[in-house]
């Protein structure tokens, strides 16, 4: 049991930093800020989602992964209010089109 | 070498960088920067000497670690009333410049009423 | 951590840090140290300083990055006349100089130091019982040094007032910032309704565990400015005239507190701030509970700077 878990683990954390990986390949790679947002939050929500869910086997108590869980939801709803706001001041001719 | 050497050489060149900027950037806002780069840097000599105070089943000394809290938010508080100072400078002068020469024109004189 | 992981650390803080300061403009050089604060609060972890690492992660980053990136943009025009600032080859020379010394002597200090180091962890330890909390950074914050304590929080009330009297005499006594301006549909607003109710139960429960874990009431304060300040960038709620009562006895009731408990203790245990034998706890929570909501108050209108606007602006 313990090592099915631990392989849960690595296996998701492999798999999220993947994730964060692609997102920063596509932040460096893409054209301009609204593709490369697309990139970078799409794919980093992910990674970390990856993350967080890997290590809730590994917490030692229920309260401890609730509190993981909430740090992710918390990232989600601010990179989604952040990217919405560059976007916007890139739409409406930021310094680096 | 261990971790906490590394950490304090690393604080050494920070504080260096920190001074370096202090000096050589003319605009008030790159300074307040510089200066607080500098700050961190002596911050984290005081956390490597914490470090290795670690005795009792504690993973430093807690004593310099309250007084680095302490720091942290007097250097915000500081640098919060820097730029005070820096912005009310450029509300009343139309410049953020540090040099007693008056320069070729003033951006806009004061025209702000003072009652 | 391994060493390879600290040793990339440490490259990443130093690359950031050197980019902070040759960036040419104020903007990217400001982006970099905000994200030089938040590695160094992995530092702080690496050195084992976990409630070092939360108020820097706070303020360090946050609040500090939040106030330069304002200034930056306030201040932006001036970019191109500053340049022409730029001192000559031989200064820089200078200066790259006598930087590299001090550097060099502190990396010498830092070699030197003694091994083992002297430590006052275990009287700390020994006393702690004492104090009634876990939580050996907070015994110190609140009982063994409590008077560093209570002076940053007037320091903090004095930088304010530092700030407020930088008013024009127009607007003495007004609203500082800009008025809102409201988008009501705004993804902002939607935030500033959202958030602010779990970041009190956050705030307020990092001053909670202060007391035997990580956190304590800078942290948790800062989390509650933030949450104010959210409301205030969104529009939601202006700012408060700063000659309002509320908003003075809010400053003034922590480090009143504080300074009323360390008046009953030269009374009570024969020390300004000595508690008495048993009651350690319960005074040091009511300390910390009344500076909480004093320093939130105290970051927020920091961050604000002087008043800009009559205290009748919509």
């Amino acid at each position: 049991m313990r090592i099915a878990a631990d392989i849960f683990t690595i296996v998701a954390i492999l798999t999220g930093a993947f994730f964060f990986l692609a997102g920063t390949v596509g932040l460096l790679r893409f054209p301009d800020t609204l593709t490369r947002l697309h990139a970078l939050t799409k794919a980093d929500n992910l990674g970390l989602g990856l993350v967080v869910l890997g290590l809730l086997p590994q917490s030692s108590s229920v309260f401890g992964g609730l509190k993981m869980i909430l740090v992710w939801l918390l990232v989600l709803l601010a990179s989604a209010t952040v990217s919405q706001l560059i976007a916007r001041a890139a739409r409406r001719g930021g310094p680096h089109p | 070498m261990n971790a906490p050497t590394l950490f304090g050489l690393c604080a050494a060149v920070l504080v260096g960088f920190g001074l370096y900027g202090l000096i050589v950037h003319p605009q008030p806002l790159r300074k307040v920067l510089s200066f607080n780069l500098m700050g961190s840097g002596v911050f984290l000599v005081c956390a490597v000497i914490a470090r290795r105070g670690a005795a009792a089943g504690m993973g430093g000394d807690p004593v310099p670690q309250a007084l680095l809290i302490t720091a942290i938010v007097v250097a915000f508080a500081a640098s919060a009333l820097a730029v005070a100072l820096m912005l009310r400078q450029f509300d009343e002068t139309g410049s953020s410049s540090l040099s007693n020469d008056p320069g070729p024109a003033p951006a806009k004189p004061a025209a702000k009423g003072e009652a | 951590m391994s060493i390879a992981l600290h040793l990339a650390l440490i490259a990443l803080l130093l690359a950031l840090a050197f980019w902070t300061v040759v960036a040419r403009e104020t903007f990217a050089a400001v982006a970099g140290f905000v994200s030089y604060g938040l590695l160094l609060t992995l530092a702080w972890v690496a050195l084992s300083a976990v409630d070092v690492a939360l108020t820097e992660a706070a303020i360090g980053a946050g609040l500090t990055g939040a106030l330069l990136i304002g200034a930056t943009s306030r201040l932006r025009k001036t970019e191109a006349a500053a340049r022409a600032e730029r001192p000559g080859r031989a200064t820089r020379v200078l200066a790259a100089i006598v930087a590299t010394a001090v550097a060099a002597a502190i990396a010498a200090c830092v070699l030197l130091l003694p091994d083992p180091g002297p430590s006052l962890a275990p009287e700390v330890a020994q006393n702690l019982a004492s104090t009634g909390v876990g939580n050996p950074i907070t015994a110190v914050l609140m009982s063994f040094r409590a008077m560093d304590t209570m002076l940053e929080a007037i320091v903090l009330l004095f930088g304010l007032i530092g700030i407020w009297s930088l008013a024009s005499d127009r607007y003495w006594g007004g609203r500082p910032g800009l008025a809102p301006v409201v988008e009501p549909n705004g993804i902002l607003a939607y935030l500033a309704r959202v958030l602010p109710p779990i970041g009190l139960v956050v705030g307020i429960y990092i001053l909670w565990v202060g007391a035997d874990y990580p956190g304590g009431k800078f942290q948790g304060g800062t989390v509650l400015a933030a949450m104010w300040l959210l409301l205030l960038m969104s529009g939601l709620h202006d700012a408060p005239a700063v000659s309002q009562r509320w908003v003075r006895l809010a400053l003034v009731a922590g480090p009143a507190v504080f300074i009323l408990v360390g008046v009953l203790g030269v009374f009570v245990a024969g020390a300004f701030l000595g508690y008495p034998e048993g009651l350690a706890k319960p005074l040091i929570i009511v300390i910390e509970v009344a500076l909480l909501p004093s320093l939130a108050v105290t970051l927020t209108l920091l961050l604000m700077g002087p008043p800009q606007r009559s205290e009748s602006s919509p």
